[in-house]
């Protein structure tokens, strides 16, 4: 159970506006420092650029994700099995993947795999490897929750008469999934992010639509900010939402 | 019910829980009290007569059928029996009526509302009425393994296995727990149990069975085990215990 640290909504409210306002006053310290001159004019003509990479990105990731939860749950039943061959592919799998760098990756797996299986299109192979790099992740987040789910729940499972499936399928899994939500949220908040790199497969993505946007305008700067705050845009309810399911999933073991 | 168990081997590591052990009761055991100090195998051979377990070696048999080795024998056997350990028997994230339906429906085929009836039924017949949407860790020790108990009778099992059912439980706890196994006792349910409480097996107990080391050191019906058990481990055993109680 989270702790409940805020006695009051008002407090927090309170707290939070003079947070807002000091960090702001910050920022803008140091603006004044480096003396940086503004140019919002420039990067205001391409806010429609701007809008078709943000649903691209948020498009992309979105299908990454989906693609990342589903691999990286039969990876870990893989990395599990009983099946030698079957646990050393797996393992061997996620290692490889998260032991490498995403760019090695995409370009490997665009310019030479995708080429050789004559799979043309971009935003397809971009959502397939970067849902693959996560997944690798995932399988390890979710083998940790399951793996902490005890021996006597399973003994437990056993004894009331599941056979193996249904003592993961109404036991383990259910438990599972409460302790692997908050890596798992981490997990697509980093996809999110990654998905800026898919630019190097020629991908329009949010971030090089900014990086266009910044030459053509002579704006060095302006275009990041608001790069990050549709970031963040999209982020923060992720968390939120994560934290909906964990209160709800809550319960003391 | 009659249990006969030869050789019997069950390693864990270099570790043998259970090292060649023997030992059969009579026809009509119905109250099977297994005794003995921790460490001497108790529970593992529990788990191997109620299949949750299969040995290295050896075999047991109950009425003259051997116990199947493999594992969909052991899962179609073990659907056939009730267990309750010592502790975290229920399922956390399930309610106490949720924890005794899904596997009367997911094993045993009943539909929702018949499963729900039983659950409540015996729910309401161990005293646990108002507390049937509760998670197990709103419950007390004492309720929790009476929960578990009743899960555990829900698909009226031909023998109920208990392990040391109230060694977690502070005495209050105890009392309740054990009074519900010596009314289904009473009430003709065949039990096997494994347990530290001596005067409660000497009550409740119709056969004994004495582990120690891995080896059955006795087996004989509770009257005579308790007033002249015949070995010195056995002795000593129920001189400690009776210490202080």
């Amino acid at each position: 159970m989270p702790r409940d640290n805020s006695p009051t909504l008002r407090s927090r409210v309170l707290w939070a506006a003079v947070i807002l306002v000091a960090v702001s006053a910050g920022l803008y310290a140091l603006f004044l420092a480096v003396d940086y001159r503004w140019n919002w004019s420039g990067v205001w003509k391409y806010r429609a650029q701007f809008g078709i990479g943000w649903l691209t990105t948020l498009a992309v990731s979105l299908a990454a994700m989906v693609v990342s939860v589903g691999f990286g749950f039969l990876l870990m039943l893989g990395a599990r099995s009983r099946l030698e061959p079957v646990r050393l592919l797996s393992s061997g799998m996620i290692e490889i993947v998260r032991g490498s760098p995403l760019l090695v990756q995409l370009l490997i797996g665009y310019y030479i795999i995708a080429e050789a299986l004559q799979v043309r299109e971009q935003v397809v192979v971009g959502v397939v490897l970067l849902g693959c790099f996560h997944a690798a992740y995932l399988a390890e987040i979710f083998r940790g929750a399951v793996e902490s789910i005890g021996a006597s729940q399973l003994e437990a499972a056993r004894a009331v008469g599941f056979d193996r499936s249904q003592a993961y399928r109404y036991v383990v899994i259910p438990q599972a999934l409460r302790r692997a939500l908050p890596g798992t949220t981490g997990q697509l908040v980093s996809l999110l992010k990654d998905s800026s790199l898919l630019s190097v497969i020629g991908i329009e993505e949010l971030v090089q639509k900014v990086k266009v946007m910044n030459a053509a305008s002579y704006a060095p700067l302006e275009g990041y900010l608001p790069l990050a705050v549709a970031y963040l845009i999209i982020t923060l309810p992720l968390a939120q939402l994560a934290r909906k399911l964990e209160g709800r999933f809550a319960y003391e073991t | 019910m009659k249990l006969e168990a030869t050789a019997l081997t069950k390693r864990y590591g270099a570790h043998a829980a259970l090292d060649g052990t023997e030992f059969s009761t009579g026809n009509e055991a119905r109250v099977i009290a297994l005794l003995g100090p921790s460490g001497g195998g108790k529970s593992t051979l529990l788990r191997v007569l109620g299949c949750l377990l299969v040995p290295e070696e050896g075999s047991v048999s109950l009425d003259g059928r051997t116990l199947p080795h493999d594992e969909d024998g052991a899962l179609a056997e073990r659907r056939g029996n009730g267990f309750v350990f010592q502790g975290y028997n229920l399922f956390p994230h399930l309610t106490a009526l949720q924890n005794i339906t899904l596997p009367l429906r997911e094993v045993h085929g009943m539909s929702a509302t018949q499963a729900e009836q039983r659950a409540l039924e015996l729910l309401h017949r161990l005293g646990l009425e108002g507390h049937e949407h509760k998670r197990p860790s709103q419950l007390s020790g004492g309720q929790q393994q009476r929960a578990a108990i009743a899960r555990a009778l829900a698909p009226k099992p031909k023998l109920l296995l208990l392990d040391e059912p109230t060694s977690a439980l502070d005495p209050v706890m105890t009392g309740e727990v054990l009074d519900v196994i010596r009314e289904l006792a009473e009430a003709g349910q065949s039990i096997i149990l494994a347990t530290h409480e001596i005067s409660f097996a000497r009550q409740v107990a119709d056969w004994v069975v004495f582990l120690a080391a891995g080896k059955v050191q006795e087996s004989s019906t509770a009257s005579a085990f308790f007033t002249q058990p015949e070995t010195d481990l056995a002795q000593q055993y129920l001189v400690g215990l009776s210490k202080y109680r």
